[in-house]
């Protein structure tokens, strides 16, 4: 009586084994043939998603220093800085552009620290007279239809930084706090955590120009 | 083709992923806030639909039930990696702006309930159909509560549609009141949801008064 059921328990055993085996392996196949497809449809998209990217970066660097008042490559001719006025710790990017080997201007990455949601990264591009090209923001989380005004897409505002310098001395506040520039509708803090921004980069610009221009580029 | 049109009629209206089976929210209401971003979701999550669901019937008499959610959890994957990954090289521009959630699609639970649902039972072409007006009723609910966010919040209407189909497309752009302030509430998240409960409040009332008695669809309701 007693080894019949054994017997059964065994074979369920064997089979319960038998089945985890398969599902295992069956898992396992379509892990690997997934992975394979994803792998080998990257490796041939790689190269266009590289130019993308690269295409893209350059679009916003030709926004500030058009491609008409350089010669050299905007995104190799690059140094990496860091400084407490560029609001971060981390190394910071300095695109160089140059014309028949002069100094034309330089594109600061920099980061404004203290925006309403967090940090807001912004391009300051400062041509080698001390004179802003422009600003903008590349990458931040303000609040939608308030605070991304800041973006060229949405609004006007961050042009008004086209063409101050610190030689004219303008007050580097918004209006509401005493200051020339103007400040978005409902996004203060936003509008002052720009402000502030573009003018440390400008400053940080003052007294590091000669270093920046003269540095070979990829140099620490 | 009787079954035919069931599939269209509960894609689009019976069983309408976000007013009755309510699923998918996370990113129905994190990207309704303008037309454009709306319609960029909307067809990337239909055109996951399609696929998933006819590889998931495709594979359905070779994939034990033990082990088939994992399975339908990786092929999702796998084709929302390959839409990303295709989108980053020919529509990058888009990509920039609705990338995160593309990747996100593939917690959409709309896309894991129809492979389990509908395309683990039924053929190929049954199921590239399921998949393709369930999307369908999907992007239709996404871009209606798209449209009304942003008249509400910006006063415009198809702003920004250069996105997707080109810069042709600028001039689509209405803007329905000039001087408009706008109105942040419906542009944030809870607008969403205010939104959407409109739109459901509005379909049940619009059901009640057809005469015939319709048939209750089976409320499923999910993450």
């Amino acid at each position: 009586m007693s080894e019949q059921p054994q017997e059964q328990n065994s074979k369920q055993e064997n089979s319960i084994s038998k089945n985890m085996l398969v599902n295992a392996v069956m898992l396992g196949l379509f892990a690997i043939v997934g992975t394979a497809i994803v792998a080998y449809t990257s490796e041939h998209t790689h190269d266009r998603v590289v130019a993308n990217q690269r295409d893209h970066g350059l679009r916003q660097l030709h926004q500030l220093i058009p491609p008409s008042l350089h010669d050299n490559d905007l995104d190799q001719d690059v140094i990496e800085v860091q400084d407490k006025l560029l609001g971060s710790n981390q190394p910071m990017k300095i695109y160089r552009a140059r014309k028949d080997g002069h100094p034309v201007a330089a594109i600061i990455e920099c980061i404004a620290p203290d925006g309403y949601s967090g940090k807001i990264k912004l391009l300051v591009g400062i041509r080698a007279s001390g004179v802003l090209a422009g600003v903008r923001a590349i990458d931040h989380m303000e609040t939608p239809g308030l605070g991304d005004a800041i973006e060229t897409r949405k609004s006007g505002w961050i042009h008004q930084f086209d063409g101050k310098s610190l030689k004219d001395e303008p007050d580097w506040r918004v209006k509401r706090d005493g200051g020339d520039f103007d400040q978005i509708t409902s996004a203060t803090i936003t509008s002052r955590a720009v402000v502030k921004a573009s003018y440390n980069a400008l400053r940080y610009f003052k007294q590091h120009q000669a270093d920046i221009f003269d540095r070979k580029a990829g140099q620490p | 083709m009787n079954q035919t049109r069931e599939i269209i009629r509960n894609g689009l209206w019976n069983n309408n992923p976000a007013t009755v089976q309510l699923l998918g929210l996370c990113p129905l209401l994190a990207v309704s806030g303008t037309v454009v971003n709306a319609l960029g979701l909307g067809f990337a999550s239909l055109l996951v639909l399609v696929v998933s669901n006819v590889i998931v019937s495709l594979i359905r008499d070779h994939v034990r039930s033990e082990i088939r959610i994992p399975v339908f959890v990786m092929v999702i994957a796998v084709s929302v990696t390959i839409i990303k990954i295709l989108m980053q090289a020919f529509f990058y521009d888009l990509f920039l702006i609705i990338g995160l959630f593309v990747a996100l699609i593939t917690t959409n639970c709309v896309i894991i309930a129809r492979a389990e649902a509908f395309a683990s039972k039924n053929n190929v072409w049954y199921s590239a159909l399921d998949g393709f007006f369930m999307g369908l009723g999907f992007t239709f609910i996404l871009v209606v509560l798209g449209a009304f966010r942003e008249l509400i919040g910006y006063g415009t209407l198809f702003q920004q549609m250069e996105l997707l189909f080109g810069e042709g497309a600028r001039h689509l752009k209405i803007v329905v009141f000039d001087h408009y302030e706008g109105f942040l509430l419906t542009i944030l998240p809870p607008g969403a949801f205010i939104g959407l409960g409109l739109i459901i409040a509005f379909k049940n009332w619009f059901e009640q008064r057809q005469p015939q008695p319709s048939s209750v669809a089976v409320q499923q309701t999910a993450t």
